[in-house]
């Protein structure tokens, strides 16, 4: 079964710039897949969406703030986030529409109409 | 890494053929995946959610950032108790029905993070900011904490 949740990890390593994987949410309706990923620090312009092959990239580069001081207490990551899914073909690409809000981006990825469930009524 | 993984009973013919590609997804992305972020997820399966944490201290302030995206800002709590700085809130789960998980990754629910600060801060200065998901509460320093340059008479 293709679907939606089918990660495209392709290993390319040689590419220069390092991402890491940020955590994501996928679920289903009637209407859709909703595809939810955090990206804690990424703005509205830090965010580069694309769809080819029937592939999505979500990038999400990071303007964190500055602070001043020394770093004593460390656990974050400097790394910006990239994720990669590889679309059900149920899905409408020209129809996806994405925001983010407080680090978390919101992609609603709606199902062609005709794959949608419809009742047929008996005439 | 999702502890369970919701179907409905009438995808079970697939569902079954799926569980093994989830579990060599699960599997691949254990080794092609950066370390941390597998032992994040499989640590969350045991403690909850443990957001990221950095702490800075310059002469005057003591600054904590923690990654919290996604919540809303009613639903971050701060406290400072006998100089240890406590985080907490909840993330809740926002379904409007008529929704199967696919994947869940994202944590829902409680969490706690707590650091012992290192030195005396004043507690009625205490301020945060909560912008693109990134918490930043700025921690004065106690006016004795702060470091003094002593002349020589």
């Amino acid at each position: 079964m293709n679907t939606l949740t089918r990660e495209t990890r392709d290993g390319d390593r040689a590419q220069t710039e390092q991402f890491i994987a940020p955590a994501a949410s996928v679920t289903d309706s009637a209407d859709g897949y909703t595809l939810e990923i955090e990206m804690p620090g990424v703005k509205k312009d830090g965010l580069d969406i694309s769809f080819e092959n029937n592939e999505l990239t979500i990038i999400g580069r990071r303007s964190l703030p500055t602070v001043e001081g020394t770093l004593i207490h460390h656990e974050s990551r400097p790394e910006n986030f990239r994720r990669r899914f590889e679309l059900d073909p149920s899905i409408d690409a020209d129809k996806i529409s994405a925001r983010i809000d407080q680090g978390l981006v919101t992609l609603a990825l709606p199902k062609a109409e005709h794959v949608k469930p419809r009742k047929i009524t008996v005439g | 890494m999702n502890l369970i993984r919701y179907q409905t009973p009438e995808l079970a013919s697939w569902g079954a053929s799926n569980r093994w590609s989830t579990l060599r997804d699960e599997l691949d992305s254990f080794f092609e995946l950066p370390f941390w972020s597998n032992v994040g997820r499989a640590g969350q399966l045991f403690t909850g959610w443990s957001p990221a944490l950095d702490l800075y201290q310059s002469n005057d302030n003591v600054v904590a950032v923690v990654e919290l995206p996604g919540m809303r800002k009613e639903d971050i709590d701060i406290s400072l108790h006998d100089n240890t700085l406590t985080i907490s809130g909840e993330r809740k789960h926002e379904s409007k029905g008529g929704e199967n998980a696919e994947r869940t990754e994202r944590y829902v629910g409680t969490f706690r993070r707590s650091i012992a600060l290192p030195t005396c801060v004043d507690a009625k200065k205490v301020s945060a900011t909560y912008e693109d998901g990134i918490l930043k509460v700025s921690l004065p320093k106690a006016e004795e904490a702060k470091p003094k340059q002593i002349q020589v008479s």
